[in-house]
């Protein structure tokens, strides 16, 4: 009962791309029915979302366009649909469908941007509280355990509130639009800090760094260049589920009014005006937009969870 | 024991004065408290002596002093929008949130601990993977258009339950419940069901993935090699050890509940501190946002106590390193 | 001439994983007496722990046994309904594992865990339940039982705990005890205090006991005889005395002879060169061959069966045509 030993040769990137696709990783990923799926309709979603401008059959926000004799309209496949409006109306006029393309767009926009803000901060964070220790890392903790003890939601909230206040009448799309990024990203970046300073405590005592800093080579150096693409490991998977989590909460400030405003609708602004004509029976307004956000999430939901279970050396 | 409990008292107080700290710093710096109160016709003489008046001229660590020491006395200042002071309007929202909260939190663990048991369990089972596959969905709806779809089916739809308000109310003392009355049970389900599910879903993952990890230990093996029945392995051994570090989790998410409270109390027009919180963030209204926070903050870290005391009484490791500190 | 307890006859072990199906246990048949102690010894992997969870019933999915019978008492139970055997377990074989801090629950008193066991296995309740548990704690040693009985697990040094799971394995007094390394996770001075223990039970309770483990000494010691495992498969079986003085498998010859002694002076430790192989990569024929100083042709075409060599056996083709030799081969 003799089997072949796995040929263990990979030359160069061919051998490389060889041996991923062989591996457990990429075999796991293609037999799980799941993960693909979610993985293709995440992706149709971001390429849709990316083309809108491209492929929507209205522009929503061009208000020259707009025909209040074509607002409230039901979609394509009712009695009085219009097959130019395959998703209806809304009470202005606005083709639901575009709104959608359009919103997606945005809400996807905010979630990465957002994510990616928390990421880097606290990455950054978590690196100098692990390097330094003492009272840097005492503070940094701190903080991070005083923010921990108030959900996401309550701290974008709060951060929202604030700048809003701070800049008061100098209102603008932009502003609205970066103020919700930030206050998004500033309420998550605890996860990724205390993630990071964890594996750059276990880093800082091994040979390599000790190594690194006998050459005499700068702390910020020795961070980026060598600690810190060993620490990016499980930064991944929270990212991901991270990603999620910034779509709800942008969803969520946008219905609650204090995030994206109508002339630069996501899918929760969106849900939001829907919300008004529920009972006058106009329900494709907020169904519709309330649909996409959630096979939108659920999809990076089953990704991010399957990540998760695929990084995981224990379950393997 | 005594010397953990005061230990733990100690860094509750910490925390809750780096958040007076924040909401003082809101308070005083974000936007001028002056314009907020007087009309744009008063004199610049007039704002100064107001200013005086409120010692808002005086050493900002003083200042300070004066907010915690105002604060501990429950006293917030007045509101900018509504002219009352914040404490009164705290004092009539907060039965509305607080009973939302607690039905929301005992449905959510009344589902979330058998569910999560179950799936362990019956791994294999057609349910579990219905449940599994609907738990996927209910972490990831925003709470929100949870609410938004249960009003279109119960509301709209079929018209059985209430989609606003609070139901009628009954007086007890200085609360008030809706609790005792047919329309106000009928107005708490679908906002409890709303700001519960998305805890529930939780619960029940955690509950289930903690589970199935104490059924891999040694002990869980050496109890099936002393051939103890399924009962006892699942019920007695595996759940208790499953429960004790759920219970921590839990308690904080359940903490968390009363912030989640802000949506719900929106989608549903329900007269709680949440929507209260909401209209002030909108309005800028100082006052009502640092008083709602440092009260949040109260609530959180009384929890966290709690949890942690409950901890050290269902662990005995816990609890003998505890009564050895 | 007594029938033996336990009847192991061609025991195929395998696990299905992705890339092949890996057996782990291939073809292995042996006979454990009333009241004897058999040691299984072997390297890490060789396939010990997974014949004692093979014979309770306990092997971790995706394992399974592929084939084979294992006679309890002239009965079968490898193929029992999950009921039956679970009535089996604790009541006729019980078993010991290797880290007691692990193998108690440590939100339970051990009084409790102990009852409890009692409690599922005869009709003893309540107070006599408890009796019956104050009186195992006082057999395995405890001091002051009744007091120790509300006691944590934690609260136990590492001995004392052994201890403990020793008792909960006895307690509903099975015939067999299957001990997989009762000894390794504890400090030597206390290793073999256990031992005697488990040897003084298994003689007052007439009980068998499959003692597996890595340790030679503790074989020497406590095993009345012994069986040499290596890459799932049995290749030398026989009185303790014969295999550890006298070896006849040359794997078991390089085991032997790589224990230092202290009575002796030399030069360099002797270990057999290689290393176990793989179970994906087991060698054909003899599964030791690539590693034997003695192999030749045949071992490398055939998979060698047990032969006798004098009161014991070993599997190798040096033994075929009762060529019977004596250590040197």
């Amino acid at each position: 009962m003799t089997l072949d030993a796995r040929p263990n040769k990979s030359h160069g990137r061919v051998g490389a791309i060889r041996s991923l696709l062989d591996s457990d990783f990429a075999h796991a990923f293609l037999h799980s029915k799941l993960a693909v799926a979610a993985a293709l309709v995440t992706l149709t979603l971001v390429l849709v979302a990316a083309l809108a401008p491209a492929i929507a059959p209205h522009d929503p926000f061009d208000l020259k366009s707009l025909n209040l004799l074509d607002s409230r309209l039901p979609p394509a496949w009712a009695q009085d649909g219009d097959l130019r409006y395959l998703l209806g109306t809304d009470e202005e006029g606005r083709d639901v469908l575009s709104a959608i393309l359009y919103g997606t767009r945005i809400s996807l926009t905010v979630g990465v941007l957002s994510v990616a803000f928390a990421a880097v901060l606290g990455i950054a964070l978590g690196l100098c509280a692990g390097y330094a220790g003492g009272t840097i890392d005492a503070l940094i903790m701190r903080a991070a355990d005083v923010q921990l003890t108030f959900p996401a939601i309550l701290i974008a909230l709060l951060l929202d509130g604030t700048l809003r206040a701070l800049f008061g009448a100098r209102r603008s799309e932009i502003l609205e639009f970066w103020v919700l990024v930030i206050s998004i990203g500033l309420s998550f970046w605890v996860q990724y800090a205390r993630t990071v300073r964890g594996s750059t405590l276990v880093e800082k005592g091994k040979d390599y760094v000790l190594a690194a800093r006998l050459i005499g080579l700068h702390p910020a150096l020795i961070l980026v260049r060598h600690i810190l693409p060993n620490v990016l490991g499980p930064v991944l998977v929270i990212a991901t589920i991270n990603l999620a989590l910034a779509i709800i909460t942008e969803a969520t400030l946008s219905f609650l009014g204090v995030g994206l405003p109508p002339t630069q609708p996501s899918l929760g602004t969106l849900i939001r005006i829907g919300n008004d004509f529920l009972f006058a029976g106009e329900w494709w307004i907020a169904i519709f937009p309330g649909v996409t956000l959630a096979v939108l999430i659920v999809a990076i939901n089953l990704l991010g969870d399957w990540l998760r279970d695929a990084l995981n050396p224990r379950l393997r | 024991m005594l010397a953990f409990v005061i230990r733990r008292a100690v860094e509750a107080a910490l925390v809750l004065l780096v958040v007076a700290l924040i909401a003082f710093a809101l308070f005083r710096f974000v936007g001028d408290p002056i314009n907020q109160m007087v009309g744009l016709e008063t004199s610049a003489e007039d704002r100064a002596q107001l200013r005086h008046a409120l010692g808002l001229d005086d050493a900002v660590l003083m200042q300070f002093a004066r907010f915690v020491w105002h604060a501990v006395h429950f006293d917030f200042g007045s509101s900018y929008q509504f002219k009352k002071p914040v404490i009164a309007l705290i004092a009539e929202r907060f039965p509305a949130t607080l009973e939302l909260s607690v039905v929301a939190a005992l449905f959510a663990l009344a589902l979330g601990i058998p569910l999560g048991v179950y799936t362990a369990i019956h791994r294999q089972s057609l349910l579990t993977k219905l449940l599994l596959a609907l738990s996927l969905v209910g972490i990831s709806l925003p709470t929100f258009l949870i609410g938004i779809l249960l009003i279109f089916v119960f509301s709209v739809s079929l018209q059985v339950l209430p989609s606003f308000g609070r139901g009628d109310v009954v007086a007890l003392g200085f609360w008030s419940t809706g609790l005792l009355t047919v329309s106000g049970l009928k107005a708490i389900v679908l906002p409890a069901v709303t700001l519960g599910l998305f805890q529930m879903t939780l619960i029940m993952r955690l509950v289930r993935a903690e589970m199935l990890e104490v059924l891999r230990t040694d002990y869980i093996k050496f109890a099936r090699a002393r051939g103890l029945g399924d009962r006892a392995i699942h019920f007695g051994h595996a759940l208790r050890n499953t429960l004790v570090p759920v219970i921590t989790i839990t308690g904080l998410q359940l903490g968390s509940i009363i912030a989640f409270a802000i949506v719900t109390e929106t989608v549903f027009q329900w007269p709680g501190m949440g929507l209260m919180f909401l209209q002030a963030v909108q309005n800028a209204d100082i006052p009502i946002m640092s008083a709602y926070l440092l009260l949040v903050a109260l609530i959180f870290v009384i929890i966290n106590l709690l949890v942690d005391l409950l901890y050290i009484a269902v662990d005995p490791r816990i609890r003998i390193a505890a009564r050895d500190a | 001439m007594t029938s033996p307890l336990l009847c192991v006859r061609n025991l195929r072990v395998e696990f299905p994983t992705r890339r092949a199906t890996l057996r782990a246990i291939d073809d292995i048949s042996f006979d454990i007496m009333p009241g004897e102690v058999l040691g299984v010894v072997g390297e890490s992997g060789a396939g010990k722990s997974v014949t004692g969870a093979a014979i309770i019933g306990l092997i971790d999915a995706p394992g399974r046994i592929a084939g084979g019978e294992i006679l309890l008492d002239g009965q079968r139970i490898d193929q029992l309904p999950p009921a039956a055997m679970r009535s089996i377990r604790g009541k006729r074989i019980g078993m010991v594992f290797q880290d007691p801090l692990t193998s108690l629950d440590p939100l339970y008193r051990i009084g409790a865990q102990i009852e409890e066991t009692i409690a599922a296995h005869t009709d003893l309740r309540g107070e006599a339940a408890r009796r019956r548990a104050i009186s195992l704690l006082a057999e395995v040693g405890i001091a002051a039982p009744e007091i120790r009985m509300d006691s944590y697990p934690h609260q136990f040094s590492g001995g004392m705990r052994q201890r403990v799971v020793v008792a909960l394995a006895l307690a509903a007094e099975p015939q067999l005890v299957i001990a997989d390394e009762p000894t390794t996770a504890l400090d030597v001075s206390v290793q073999a205090q256990i031992i005697t223990l488990m040897k003084r039970l298994a003689q007052d309770h007439h009980v068998a006991i499959m003692l597996i483990t890595h340790d030679m000494g503790v074989i020497a010691e406590a095993a009345d005889r012994v069986a040499v495992m290596y890459a799932g498969r049995i290749v030398e079986i026989g009185p303790v005395q014969d295999v550890v003085h006298t070896p006849r498998h040359p794997y078991s010859q390089g085991l032997m002879g790589s224990i230092p002694r202290l009575d002796q002076s030399a030069g360099r430790l002797v270990a057999i060169p290689g290393a176990m192989p793989r179970l994906d990569a087991i060698p054909p024929g003899c599964a030791f061959h690539p590693r034997c100083p003695h192999a030749f042709a045949r071992c490398i075409a055939e998979k060698p069966s047990l032969r006798p060599t004098g009161a014991g056996a070993a599997a190798c083709w040096l033994f075929d045509v009762a060529k019977v030799t004596d250590g040197a081969a």
